[in-house]
């Protein structure tokens, strides 16, 4: 009964939608592969993101494009600060209090959130909004295109960064064997506090590709948590190009599911997968055994 | 973008002096407590929100107009709980509410916070007026303390059915197929069930119905889904911010049925998408709660809820016409006592409200008039378009 | 609870016979509490705080002394409370004989959720997650379901009697709902005695080398699961019989899986008395921010008190890393 157009473009809406999930799930991942916590304030983080958006655009009027190049570091500095003093020294490195610590940090953020901006959901409206590009019947959105592109240039960065800078390699080496590491003279504080920031930081270029197509109110972040979890699991805990891959497949799995089975059953989909690669290959689709 | 810092902190502001009015009236005469329950944190923040604003209005209205007279004047004073968008608590603030000795209580907005909080409200015999809450089980059950102002789902639904035939049958069946398109919790479920039984009966064909969770992040599928199956109408039964993101996408896909046509719907009546969207949101209609535009009233409780720098949705008109009925009821009953409050309210027939809904009249709790109303954004403007009697605007269907 | 009693809070490394008289004394303290605190807000508090301690002493046996932190104990909260409403409701079954089915069942799919996956050696977060997404789909299937009565939830009839297990009185509700805490407390401290519990202390402590000391590993997840999921069933039937009213998300929402997790670790994980600490600090914060912000701005700023719960939260776990009973502990020792 579905045409192949419409096959089609479900398909490309979900590797479009799929590469945003991707970045956010690159935050979740790295900071699972190199501090082994679960971090329940992604979520919040992200939606303080996209109100960082918002606000950018609605009272400075700067575009959401723009503010990444500022958004960026800010919020790396801010999840590094978050990490150094606060979560670090409240959890005492203990895994359980790190879930606790996370919790509390999320509901701080989006509470706080209500208190500043109220429960209104809110947009911004900027002038390409609802611009596509349309090959044959196929219309693809402009923003959407704009953020597939930009999250591979994001995990491509974040990949070299890792690999060739110095930090990469005291995260990788800290993430690996952390007493060695510690041991070899690098600041396993520091670095904790570098990979927090990491994953602030593509949250907050998530956020800036998200805005022009999508809306905030204080619990807006939620929605993309558990899809984040999921990739990160598909994709293997820590891995950068399991996370993009993880994200690519999630988006098309959600985009080709929803369309045939409805947006409501079409969730438990993903979590069946996500069921499965757990119980079957625990380490991911393309994590390296564990 | 109307919103700058100013407006919020002027926002705040006035919500702070709301609030503190009735502090500040309390050392003049024994002030009459009223609960006002609603979720103003978690995920039903935005609508309770509203509803503490309509609220709020009445009940300083009322004071400035001298109070309750049959009592000397005595005041009502606002003990505001949050519900925190579950039902432990909206129980929780009901228990808080008792001990503070309130002799009634106005709200609630989700059916689930309604149904636990006026079965609790019931252990104390505190009359519990329900604001919105659509589900039928929440008069069906027997309480006596519980009354429901504005319509239920049986009869929202009946009227979104039968206007529909007639907006079909006046413009000369354009309309023949349709795409349902729901959240999947109680409201937009039970819509789409009424709609999938009922719409082939009138004589249209239902081609799908498609479900969405609450959140959803994208909706870009299911604008798929209605472009492959080319509906003449799509009927969309959502919140806010879903819908928003619906009307966006079918926008950008150029998506064009004959008609929208929503039912309860979290957006279509609401200012804030107007304003935002216009294009998206020009000719949607809804059939939903929405105040009287006949009511000289109706203008100055909206210019009021305007003032601080909000929107105008229903959840407003719904609460300032329901804390005005029950000063109506504690008038008539000349005493904060529960019991007689509870009588009063079910013998009301209470007119002063800005509800089209015709004087008030309970029957086992349920405000017989109560009716929801056909609106349709028009050109940046939100009009009544069914029914006849008292619409400011004719529809405009087919839209295309 | 006295000075004298804080040195055998559960923490101690051998547990003596000492923890049970702490029990009747703790018990007996909670259950005359009622009689001279009358406020309905307080009776409400306490009730509800009973079905959140239950649910958490339930996570406890399996994440506290087991090491397996579940963040779905929806899951068997969720098929607690429905199933003790549907068996009403679709059954006619008096709840007296509804609530050791919902129990039991609580027991089987806390079995089969933890054969999938402790045979697939899931361990750590990969165990929390997979936890998570069990939730996950018991909602959504709950939600689309007809016969858990969808996306409209379950509503069971007001009749209150202490024969359909609706007390009339709140107090009698809250001794109830405390005689279950009570048996979940008692369990738990024979299982601290017993060798299932050693074994599951081993298993959490390092897995391998208890499978190497010949413990079966699997038989004993599987026996604390069974038993968690049960305790954690039973909570849900209490919320059923107390709000009358459930949908899917309040029965496999997150909100009970983070509740159940959150107790014990602030109270102190694995150890008898934690979860029941935990509950009332947790919620005790909670409605105080609440109470507080609400007398000082009327509500003015929605949102205010949760923030300054959050950042409460932090502090404790900064000062208390092993838990309200881990800080008195440790008090203790530093001052002799």
């Amino acid at each position: 009964m579905l045409k192949l157009e419409i096959f089609a473009s479900a398909l490309v809406n979900g590797l479009l939608t799929g590469a945003v999930y991707a970045l956010i799930a690159l935050g979740l991942t790295l900071v699972y592969g190199v501090l082994h916590i679960i971090n329940f304030a992604h979520g919040a983080m992200l939606t303080l993101a996209m109100f960082a958006v918002f606000v950018c655009h609605a009272w400075l009027k700067i575009d959401p494009y723009i503010a990444i190049f500022f958004l960026t570091p800010l919020f790396f500095g801010l999840g590094y600060g978050v990490q150094r003093f606060i979560i670090g020294p409240a959890s005492h490195g203990d895994d359980s209090n790190i879930l606790l610590v996370t919790l509390g940090l999320s509901i701080i953020i989006e509470n706080g959130l209500l208190m500043l901006f109220k429960s209104d959901t809110r947009s911004i409206d900027v002038p390409y909004g609802f611009s596509v590009i349309e090959i044959g019947a196929l219309i693809v959105s402009v923003p959407k295109v704009i953020a597939f592109v930009v999250a591979f240039l994001v995990a491509g960065i974040l990949g070299l960064l890792l690999l060739k800078t110095d930090t990469g390699k005291a995260i990788r080496a800290v993430a690996k064997e952390r007493m060695g590491a510690q041991l070899s003279g690098i600041s396993v504080d520091h670095i904790y506090g570098v990979t927090f920031g990491l994953g602030a930081a593509c949250l907050a270029i998530a956020a800036c590709l998200l805005m022009p197509t999508y809306l905030v109110s204080p619990r807006a972040g939620n929605a993309f948590v558990l899809v984040a979890f999921t990739i990160v699991v598909l994709g293997g805990m820590g891995s950068i190009g399991g996370a993009l891959a993880g994200g690519l497949i999630i988006g098309v799995v959600e985009s080709l599911s929803g369309l045939y089975f409805g947006e409501s059953l079409g969730q438990i989909g993903i979590f069946i997968i996500f069921i499965a690669v757990l119980l079957f290959r625990p380490t991911g689709l393309f994590g390296a055994k564990a | 973008m109307k919103l700058d810092r100013r407006t919020i902190l002027q926002g705040t502001g006035v919500a702070a002096a709301v609030l503190a009015a009735p502090t500040v009236l309390r050392a003049q005469a024994p002030a009459i407590k009223i609960g006002i329950l609603q979720p103003v944190t978690g995920a039903l923040a935005q609508d309770g929100e509203y509803g503490r604003l309509g609220a709020g209005i009445a009940l300083n209205e009322i004071n400035a107009a001298g109070g309750i007279k049959s009592m000397g004047g005595a005041k009502l004073q606002m003990v505001f709980g949050d519900a925190r968008s579950n039902p432990e608590g909206g129980t929780a603030e009901v228990e808080r509410m008792q001990s503070e000795g309130v002799a009634a209580i106005v709200g609630g907005f989700a059916s689930p916070i309604v149904l636990a909080s006026s079965q609790a409200a019931s252990r104390y015999d505190i009359p519990y007026l329900v604001d919105v809450g659509v589900s039928d089980q929440i008069v069906n059950r027997g309480l006596k303390n519980t009354f429901r102002f504005g319509p239920g789902f049986g009869v929202v639904t009946a009227a979104a059915l039968d206007n529909l035939v007639k907006l079909n049958d006046a413009a000369g069946k354009p309309a023949k197929t349709v795409v349902v398109v729901h959240e999947d919790g109680l409201f937009g479920s039970g819509m789409a069930k009424l709609m999938q039984n009922e719409l082939p009966k009138r004589g249209f064909e239902v081609l799908e119905t498609i479900g969405h969770p609450t959140p959803s992040r994208d909706m870009s599928n299911v604008a798929l889904r209605i472009r492959a199956l080319n509906p003449d109408l799509v009927i969309p039964s959502s919140y806010y911010g879903e819908f928003v993101l619906l009307a966006r996408t079918m926008q950008q896909q150029k998506i064009r049925p004959k008609g929208i046509y929503a039912a309860l719907n979290g957006a279509a009546s609401n200012f804030r998408f107007v304003k935002e969207f216009a294009e998206a949101a020009n000719f949607v209609m809804d059939c939903n709660h929405w105040a009287d535009p006949r009511k000289p009233k109706t203008a100055a409780v909206r210019a009021l809820a305007e003032k601080d720098g909000r929107f105008w949705l229903y959840n407003t008109p719904l609460n300032y016409s329901a804390v005005r009925l029950l000063a109506d009821a504690i008038e008539r009953a000349g005493s904060a006592d529960r019991g007689k409050i509870t009588e009063a309210l079910a013998a009301s027939t209470f007119t002063d409200h800005i509800m089209p809904y015709g004087p008030t009249k309970f029957v086992n709790g349920q405000n017989q008039g109560a009716a929801p109303v056909n609106t349709q954004v028009q050109n940046g403007d939100i009009k009544v378009i069914f029914p006849t009697e008292f619409a400011d605007a004719k529809p405009i269907f087919p839209a295309t | 609870m006295n000075k004298l009693g804080m040195n055998t809070l559960g923490i101690s490394r051998a547990p003596t016979d000492r923890t049970l008289p702490l029990i009747g004394i703790v018990v007996l303290a909670l259950a005359v509490l009622p009689l001279g605190v009358t406020s309905n807000v307080v009776l409400n508090f306490l009730g509800f705080a009973m079905i959140i301690a239950l649910a958490a002493q339930g996570w406890n046996i399996l994440g506290g002394f087991g090491g397996q932190f579940s963040f779905g104990h929806a899951v068997f909260f969720g098929t607690g409370a429905y199933a003790m409403a549907l068996l009403q409701v679709r059954f006619g079954l008096n709840p007296w004989l509804a609530l050791p089915l919902a129990v039991l069942l609580g027991a089987v799919v806390g079995y089969v959720m933890g054969w999938l996956s402790f045979r697939a050696q899931l361990r750590g977060s990969y165990f929390a997650l997979v936890t998570l997404a069990f939730a996950e789909v018991f909602r959504i299937t709950a939600n689309a379901w007809g016969f858990t009565g969808g996306a409209a939830g379950v509503l069971v009839p007001l009749k209150l009697d202490a024969a359909n297990m609706q007390f009339a009185d709140k107090r009698v509700a809250y001794w109830f709902a405390l005689a279950l805490v009570a048996v979940a407390l008692v369990i738990t401290h024979r299982l601290t005695q017993s060798r299932f519990g050693a074994q599951l202390v081993a298993i959490r402590e390092n897995e391998d080398a208890a499978r190497a000391l010949g413990v079966d590993a699997l038989a004993t997840k599987l026996k604390a699961i069974s038993l968690s999921g049960a305790m954690t069933a039973a909570a849900g039937c209490l919320y059923t019989q107390k709000f009358l009213y459930l949908d899917a998300t309040i029965a496999y929402g997150p909100w009970i899986s983070v509740e159940a997790l959150l107790a014990p670790i602030i109270g102190g994980v694995g150890t008898v008395f934690g979860p029941l600490v935990g509950t009332f600090l947790l919620l005790g914060l909670g409605e105080l921010t609440k109470t507080l912000f609400s007398h000082m701005f009327g509500g003015a700023w929605p949102g205010a008190d949760l923030v300054v719960f959050g950042v409460l939260l932090i502090v404790c776990v900064a000062f208390a890393p092993r838990g309200v009973l881990g800080l008195l502990t440790s008090w203790r020792r530093s001052s002799p």
